[in-house]
């Protein structure tokens, strides 16, 4: 009875669209999200929040690099690598915007098998998403361990303004941590796939509530969002 | 009541029927062919080629960073309405999710503004330009 309300994609007959359906859902003292379920609304939101905190980061690097004196280190050249002989600028933070953008693109096809019911496909290539994301945290455990060698600290760095250090392990670190916690909740819930807790109703261990394939979709959406937020950094932080 | 409740449930797996099917197209569960996925996919690489490249020919000035900002909200799109499918969503949720962030727009102009006055009073009496 309590659930009804509450994970039920509610409809009511009639759901108008445009201007007039915004002001209806938003209107209709009742839910405002008509046919999204509470455990979808609630990541958004979350997301929403998450937006910001990375935006306050992002505007403290900013405010840092335009009212700094001292030039800015030069990214490109911080950043590249010597392979083979060959130097190569930025190459490193290249290869991790693709390792991350091909995790996007499996997770978005895990999240279309787990709607048709295909459990070892969704599972596969969830797990394949989470073999991404720890590669990427590894090549960035490589970097942050390259930059702390080469004498970057968050007060100083060999190259220029000494707050670079402290905007990049600011930035990357929270970025990172957040990819963790993705690859963990990927690697949690492709479990559950797997053994089937979704085909048969299974009841979650702490929440004691029947879990649906959405969550398939909710985990999706962390997910990109963390590629979403690479998307920026690497605009903003690695390119500019 | 709880049996509806149940009905109501299946509707994310099953397909929907009557009425409620032509209110509620995706109910069953955001289902989209794998084809647009790849799609997006490609042009996600593309994209990032893109920037990428930017930075070893090494542009600068205006072009590069209406470049850089172009590929990026081009990604960003992409990705936030098919990944995400914000694109099948109601107008009430995408309003609600998309439109705070603007207020971070409003937050970037005071900071520059704020940066500009910081960095001209450092220049008037700490240090030489740079």
């Amino acid at each position: 009875m309590a659930e009804t309300g509450l994970t039920n994609p509610g409809q009511s007959p009639a759901q108008l669209d445009g201007w007039r359906g915004i002001a209806t859902d938003w209107a209709s003292d009742q839910r405002a999200f008509k046919n999204v379920s509470w455990g979808k609304a609630m990541m958004w939101i979350f997301l929403l929040s998450d937006t910001f905190i990375f935006s306050c980061f992002l505007l403290s690097y900013m405010t840092a690099r335009m009212s700094t004196t001292v030039p800015w280190p030069n990214p490109s050249e911080v950043f590249a690598l010597n392979i083979a002989g060959n130097h190569i600028p930025l190459i490193l933070i290249a290869i991790m915007t693709f390792v991350l953008i091909s995790s996007s693109g499996t997770m978005a096809m895990a999240v279309n098998f787990g709607y048709r019911r295909d459990r070892f496909r969704t599972a596969a290539l969830m797990l394949v998403t989470a073999a991404f994301g720890a590669t990427f945290v590894g090549m960035q455990a490589f970097e942050w361990t390259k930059l702390i060698m080469e004498g970057v600290r968050p007060w100083g760095n060999p190259w220029g303004a000494p707050q670079f250090g402290a905007s990049f392990f600011m930035i990357t670190g929270f970025h990172g941590t957040h990819v963790t916690i993705g690859v963990i909740f990927l690697i949690a819930i492709a479990r559950k796939v797997l053994r089937g807790d979704f085909d048969v109703e299974r009841r979650g261990f702490f929440t004691s509530r029947k879990g649906y394939y959405e969550i398939v979709e909710i985990t999706g959406l962390y997910w990109h969002f963390v590629d979403l937020v690479w998307v920026f950094i690497f605009a903003f932080f690695y390119l500019w | 009541m709880t049996n509806a409740a149940v009905h109501m449930e299946g509707q994310l797996h099953a397909p929907v029927h009557g009425a409620v099917a032509t209110a509620a197209v995706h109910t069953k569960g955001q289902q989209h062919p794998i084809k647009l996925y790849l799609v997006v996919w490609g042009w996600l690489f593309v994209l990032s080629t893109c920037s990428y490249l930017v930075d070893y020919f090494g542009l600068h000035g205006y072009l590069r960073w209406s470049l850089i900002l172009l590929f990026m909200i081009l990604k960003a799109g992409l990705i936030v309405a098919v990944f995400m499918h914000m694109a099948w969503e109601r107008l009430a949720l995408a309003y609600a999710i998309l439109l705070p962030p603007i207020a971070v727009l409003v937050f970037v102009s005071i900071m520059v503004l704020e940066s500009e006055y910081t960095h001209f009073l450092r220049v008037l009496f700490f240090a030489s330009p740079s």
